[in-house]
């Protein structure tokens, strides 16, 4: 069944030598009769970056929290950097502090400073010393150039500076893989272009990356590979640049001529 | 004001003071006390209410008040009115009793070192910016068993009886037992009510909801009369202890659903950030979930525990002296009889003087962490 239905449009990526870090196997997930992913199959190689796009309600967030586990999946196999995502907690665990994930609503701790924020999770899950953990999260921050909200509290930020502070806790973690789901869309216009321009950054230090957004220009910009998905299939998935000219079914068709018309 | 308006040149508007009438004390009455024909007639009458209640209760209270008499008649006749005035003199006669019961007089200093201790405690929990408050906390958390040791005695010291044990000490013994045992209980039930292991889930509600739907008179009784029954013959349970145990379980499932309320608060990403980031149960929810959850329930949690303080009055009915069984008590003194009203108020004046503080320490509190974010 795997076999059968794996969409023949799946292309290797440019990396074929290096290491597979994600691996995902004729995966099936139910909200409860409602089949919301069918028949997955994807491969990620260690350092490629991913942008999945398609329709709302299609399934993009699903898949990225399957990886991480945020959802549980029923049929077939997730298989990240090695370990297998089943019951087991300890693994669900190990993985979760592998996988940094950055969320459309931020999400951040609002009783925590920014700095308990980033430093939280190296204390508590790595075993850091505090002070340690302090330094570490004031690098980051000021990765993402806001080393002087750090003793600010979440809800003194603006939006696009949240959503820096939650990229900076994920890089905390020192994570293998970083997903992003929507990261830009609950921003307003003007604070998009100063996220995007902290993940174009992550991205060319090498880091492995699963985004969902619709920002077609990071896509063009940083992506290996465009997926598109479709009420929970994935439909297609090509470098950007075939992907934006010369996609190959109408329904991606389609929804490229939607987005691209506003 | 349109004029005003017209003299500054458009995206050069400067900031203008609002109008007298929008602010200051003339501002305040003029649009709280006197904005409508039927709010100046409500002032009037509140007013009005106000002058024939207050002259002549601050009269009898404090101007005209007996603070010394050897008896109700003694009292009365310093008065100008017999029965005119409040004889206090009726509550410092008996003011051992009301503070310490029947506790044998040359023990009390281990009861006043007792309150002391208290304090001690109480300002280490509340105030979070005092010096070694890592110490204060586990003094804080050690607190009830040295004064259990205290009070009770043995290891050294002379054990007294708890029923001996009466009055304002009783009320904070009991009160603060249920106070703070209650809070981690509470806080078990709650989160083991969202489990998702079904056996764990089932028998906290219910715990919750048996002790909920009995009232807590009906849980005292069980604990004076049956508690025994189910117990191997020949092991005392001390009763104050049983009270104790009733108490606190009452008081948990109460605040258990007060925290249940706030968990509930708390959106679904704040799980999944504390889960993404690989952090267990145990400490997502120490760092990350309660802190907010217990935050919001702070109302509803203070609410409980002034509930609870007072609830500490039906003990009485089991034959415990709380203050307000002291006074019930000292009104069939043949000597002072007739005095209700200066005990009654007294010892009403004693819980409001405890609940307000605690009320308006929620509302401080309240109000120092919502200025966090
Ligand atoms: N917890 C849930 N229980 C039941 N149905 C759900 C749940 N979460 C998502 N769904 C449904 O699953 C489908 C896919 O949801 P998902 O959030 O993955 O879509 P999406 O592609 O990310 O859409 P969007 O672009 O709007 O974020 C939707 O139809 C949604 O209603
Ligand atoms: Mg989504």
């Amino acid at each position: 069944m795997n076999e059968k239905s794996k969409p023949e449009s799946a292309i290797q990526s440019s990396k074929d030598a290096s290491k597979v870090i994600i691996e995902i196997n004729g995966m099936h997930k139910w909200f409860g009769a409602f089949h919301v992913l069918k028949n997955i199959n994807l491969t990620v190689n260690t350092g490629e970056r991913i942008v999945i796009c398609g329709p709302s309600g299609s399934g993009k967030s699903t898949l990225i929290r399957c990886i991480n586990r945020l959802e549980e999946h029923q049929e077939g196999t997730i298989v990240v950097d090695d370990v297998e995502l089943t019951g087991d907690l300890k693994n669900i665990e190990i993985i979760r502090s592998d996988v940094g994930i950055v969320f459309q609503q931020f999400n951040l701790f609002p009783h925590l400073t920014v700095l308990e924020n980033c430093s939280l999770a190296p204390i508590w899950v790595r075993n850091m010393a505090k002070g340690e953990a302090e330094e570490l999260a004031l690098k980051y921050l000021e990765r993402v150039q806001i080393p002087e909200q750090a003793k600010k509290y979440p809800g003194q930020l603006s939006g696009g500076q949240q959503q820096r502070v939650a990229i900076a806790r994920s890089l905390c973690m020192n994570p293998k893989i970083m997903l992003f789901d929507e990261p830009t869309s609950a921003l307003d216009p003007e604070m998009i272009k100063e996220v995007l321009d902290v993940m174009v950054e992550l991205a060319e230090t090498g880091m492995t990356m699963l985004v969902v957004t619709h920002e077609m220009g990071f896509a063009t910009a940083v992506a290996d590979r465009v997926i598109f998905m479709d009420e929970g299939e994935i439909i297609e998935q090509k470098p950007p640049n075939e992907f934006f000219h010369n996609p190959e079914h109408d329904r991606t068709k389609l929804f490229l001529s939607q987005i691209l018309a506003h | 004001m349109a004029e005003v308006t017209r003299t500054y040149k458009v995206g050069q508007h400067p900031d203008l003071p609002p109008p007298r009438s929008e602010v200051g004390v003339i501002g305040w009455v003029k649009y709280n006390l006197l904005s409508t024909p039927f709010n100046v007639i409500m002032t009037l009458l509140a007013l009005w209410f106000l002058w024939s209640i207050i002259p002549p209760l601050f009269e009898w209270a404090v101007l005209d008040s007996v603070w010394t008499a050897e008896s109700r008649k003694a009292c009365w006749a310093k008065m100008e009115v017999p029965e005119g005035a409040a004889c206090w003199a009726f509550i410092k006669d008996r003011i051992g009793l009301y503070i310490y019961g029947f506790y044998p007089a040359e023990l009390r200093w281990r009861v006043n070192l007792s309150f002391v201790l208290l304090v001690l405690a109480i300002v280490s929990v509340l105030y979070e910016n005092m010096p070694g408050r890592k110490f204060g906390l586990w003094y804080a958390v050690a607190f009830p068993f040295i004064t259990g040791w205290l009070l009770v005695g043995g290891l050294g010291l002379t054990h007294v009886e708890t029923d001996q044990f009466g009055g304002i000490m009783l009320t904070f013994i009991i009160g603060i037992t249920g106070i703070s045992f209650s809070l981690p209980i509470g806080i078990l039930l709650a989160l083991g009510r969202r489990s998702t292991l079904p056996v764990i889930r089932i028998l906290c509600v219910l715990i919750i909801e048996f002790i909920r739907g009995v009232p807590l008179i009906a849980l005292l009784f069980i604990a004076s009369t049956m508690l025994n029954y189910f117990l191997p013959p020949g092991t005392a349970f001390d009763l104050l202890l049983r009270v104790l145990i009733m108490v606190t379980l009452f008081q948990s499932a109460y605040i258990a659903e007060v925290i249940r309320g706030g968990l509930q608060g708390i959106p679904n990403g704040q799980y999944e950030a504390a889960d993404s980031l690989g952090l267990t149960y145990a400490k997502s929810h120490l760092l990350i979930i309660l802190p907010q959850a217990l935050k919001i329930s702070i109302p509803g949690i203070v609410n409980t525990f002034i509930g609870l303080f007072k609830d500490t009055t039906l003990v009485l009915i089991i034959g415990m002296l709380d203050p307000l069984g002291v006074g019930r008590a000292s009104l069939a003194d043949a000597v002072w009889a007739g005095l209700a009203r200066e005990v009654y108020i007294f010892v009403a004046i004693f819980f409001f003087i405890c609940c307000f503080g605690m009320s308006r320490y929620s509302l401080w509190l309240e109000k120092r962490l919502s200025t966090e974010n």
